[in-house]
């Protein structure tokens, strides 16, 4: 078989890394370009979320470079994401291509069909192998995690402005050619050695951000047009309330989510409402209870449940007293106009800062460890 | 006690149910006015941006209500069949509204979610009775039976062919005026042969409100065409539909379009061709009308889609609808003189 899947922030990495060990060819994707949006977009729904137009493209990118079978997940809560299979076979086959579409959903929700589909996917490794595949796959997804957490961190205090991304591009590198534990460990600690290099203001207080919103755009940085190296590069530290190690936690290994959100956005949102929608209200509150500067919330252009929770926004933000600003992106999102709004908030959440430390002194120690975070 | 219903989304559904159990508890039901150019201003000025237009147009019928009721009637449509749940946006509408920042009436938020209809409506309607604080005159449940009763009477009258609004007209006059119309109801003869026959798929919402829909039910049937739409396929059909798909859609509404689609394109002559109504900006519909589209295309079977938004120019509609009426024509009398 050879496989191709979409392309979902380092996620793409690790897949490669397991479709490989259990002996498939991976058609890896490449980070989502703007051609590939077209293309995605070309024969989408007009209306349909932004996630569904990219991995279209980055399927028709890889059938044409010979793939011919797909990968993806269906378990973002049961939204229209869940449906991506099979219109995504529709239009392919409308389209003249006939690939095997596997769909996997969380395990725990249907576990007969999960076993069979990863039955077809193991090819000859034994499920004996597969433990050790799932060890390694997993111990790159923590570390990989480590570096964005770290990145995030030191990004809105390095000194010359980008060099936290390419001491992170480079430590990523050195973990997508790892493969065996030990040298997993090895490529974490030379990433980590890259990123502590960066030279730092020592001196600075970055405003803090909390992301939210919907899981593609905000794991995938083509999709958020960059959000995180943007505000980071603007002096923010950011913290992305799914990472991927969380989201496998909460969202694929068990079926309830993020029951700390959840619990939160109860008096707002007594309802579970598909995708992330509930998880956001429950965010807004948790960041701004952490005494975060401010939430930027992100979702794709008719995003249902992300509307909802857009709705409940306002009323959030005065009752916490924490900015929100909200980012609905569609193909048109240019990088230039999302970077004004975000200027423009960091401004307010500049000005508020300064308003609110001349009334009560902040407690000095603002910076919160990353563990604490997640 | 006054209580106000949104003359729009799952009322076009459930309005006959609502009232019968609300008027047996003894309190007033108003309905706000049918949706108007003022109602979709309102709610486009109240509601975020990015939101569909049926529900910007809810939060304009709130407006309309606010001031003349004591409650605002948005139950939480969760599940009517056990499996699939509204849209997302149904599941949230209480929660939109009561914190969409207008000082408003209390909300009755009353959950709807049920493994079959009848069974799972007693907790409903005993969620109701605790949130109005009223004392009922009689048992509430014998109201929550005549409202199963009232709402029996109407979808039947649904499956006839009457669209809901004057289904419910129907059912609220006497039963003697209700016998002479019945002789009226049915349409009249003419030549069933030649007659087009369109499946008009959409939202009962959408297709049946006269303004966001620019009249077009009423556009098709003054063309002289059969119209057939969702809440004309049989229940038994659609559960038996319900089994077909690999993947349904996970929203009850888009549901019972995709199963209609595949009903009327199941037997070949059965319609004509397929209109798909969608609404501005919806997110099911995003993936529904692309459904039915590969749906109607792999059938051979003409295929329209329509999409209703703020501005739905009432001359573009007509010429778009008249070409595709005029195509279907051309195509079945040539097919029909070919065939004889
Ligand atoms: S959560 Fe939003 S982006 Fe994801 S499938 Fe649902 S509508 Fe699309
Ligand atoms: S189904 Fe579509 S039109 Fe209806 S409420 Fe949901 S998004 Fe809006």
């Amino acid at each position: 078989m050879k496989i191709t899947y979409p392309h979902m922030g380092t996620l793409a990495m690790v897949a490669e890394q397991l479709i490989e060990e259990m002996g498939q060819e991976s058609v890896t994707p490449h980070r989502p370009t703007r051609q590939t949006l077209a293309l995605g977009a070309r024969y989408s729904p007009e209306f349909a979320c932004i996630p569904f137009k990219i991995c279209l493209g980055t399927y028709l990118e890889g059938l044409d470079r010979g793939a011919d079978t797909i990968v993806s997940g269906g378990g973002y809560g049961p939204c229209r994401a869940g449906l991506y299979g099979e219109i995504h076979r529709g239009i392919l086959n409308d389209l003249g291509y006939d690939p095997e579409i596997i769909f996997l959903w969380p395990p725990l929700k249907k576990p007969v069909d999960f076993i069979k589909k990863v039955n077809l996917l193991k090819g000859p490794s034994s499920w004996f192998d597969l433990v050790g595949i799932i060890r390694r796959a997993w111990a790159k997804l923590s570390a990989l995690d480590e570096l964005e957490l770290l990145a995030q961190d030191i990004r809105p205090r390095e000194l010359r402005k980008g060099e936290t991304s390419r001491a992170f591009n480079r430590g990523t590198a050195y973990l997508d050619r790892a493969r065996a534990l030990s040298e997993i460990a090895e490529a974490r600690e030379a990433a980590l050695q890259e990123l502590r290099k960066v030279d730092l203001d020592e001196e600075a207080d970055p405003l803090k951000v909390g992301i939210i919103g919907e899981i593609y755009v905000q794991l995938e940085p083509f999709a958020n047009i960059y959000v995180e190296e943007t505000l980071g590069e603007m002096g923010v530290r950011v913290r992305r309330s799914i990472y991927l190690t969380s989201y496998t936690k909460h969202d694929v290994l068990s079926t309830k989510g993020d029951l700390r959100s959840k619990k939160l956005a109860q008096p707002y949102l007594p309802q579970l409402i598909g995708g992330h929608g509930q998880n956001s209200v429950g965010d807004v509150i948790r960041y701004a209870r952490m005494g975060y500067d401010g939430v930027v919330q992100l979702a794709p252009f008719t995003c249902i449940p992300e509307i909802v929770a857009k709705s409940l926004m306002p009323h959030l933000s005065r009752e916490y007293n924490i900015p929100v600003l909200t980012l609905f992106i569609d193909e048109q999102t240019g990088r230039t106009g999302a970077e004004t709004r975000l200027e423009a908030f960091v401004d307010l959440m500049e000005q508020r800062r300064e308003k609110m430390s001349s009334v009560e002194k902040l407690p000095a120690e603002s910076r919160l460890s990353y563990s604490s975070a997640l | 006690m006054i209580v106000g219903i949104p003359q729009t989304l799952s009322f076009y559904s459930y309005y006959p149910l609502w009232k019968t159990f609300l008027e047996g508890l003894g309190v007033e039901v108003v309905l706000s006015r049918p949706t108007n150019r003022e109602i979709l201003e309102w709610g486009i000025r109240d509601t975020v941006t990015d939101a569909c237009i049926p529900i910007k147009i809810l939060h304009g019928h709130v407006i309309d209500l606010k001031d003349r009721v004591d409650r605002l009637f948005i139950p939480r449509m969760v599940s009517v069949d056990g499996r699939a749940t509204f849209c997302p946006k149904f599941l949230g509408l209480p929660d939109m509204v009561r914190f969409s920042g207008a000082k408003l009436p209390p909300v009755i938020d009353s959950r709807v979610q049920a493994t079959r209809f009848r069974s799972g409506i007693i907790p409903f309607f005993r969620d109701i009775v605790r949130q109005l604080q009223v004392k009922p005159k009689f048992n509430w449940l014998v109201s929550a039976y005549q409202a199963c009763q009232q709402q029996r009477n109407y979808q039947q009258l649904l499956l006839t062919g009457l669209p809901p609004l004057q289904a419910m007209r129907y059912l609220e006059t006497d039963p003697q005026v209700r016998a002479d119309a019945a002789g009226l109801a049915e349409p009249a003869g003419g030549n069933p042969g030649s007659k087009l026959k369109v499946a008009l798929l959409g939202y009962p919402y959408v297709l049946y409100d006269p303004f966001i829909s620019s009249n077009l039910y009423q556009r098709l049937k003054d063309m002289g065409v059969d119209l057939v739409t969702p809440e004309q396929v049989p229940p038994r059909q659609m559960r038996r539909l319900s089994r077909v798909l690999p993947q349904n859609f996970f929203w009850h509404y888009s549901n019972r379009v995709s199963w209609s689609s595949l009903y009327y394109l199941e037997k070949p002559g059965r319609v004509d061709g397929v209109i798909h109504v969608t609404a501005f900006a919806c997110g099911p519909d995003a993936m529904v009308d692309k459904f039915v589209e590969l749906e109607a295309k792999k059938k051979k079977v003409p295929f329209l889609t329509l999409t209703m938004d703020e501005h739905t120019g009432e001359g573009g509609i007509q010429t778009r609808l008249e070409a595709f009426v005029d195509m279907l024509r051309t195509k079945k009398e040539r097919e029909e003189k070919g065939a004889g």
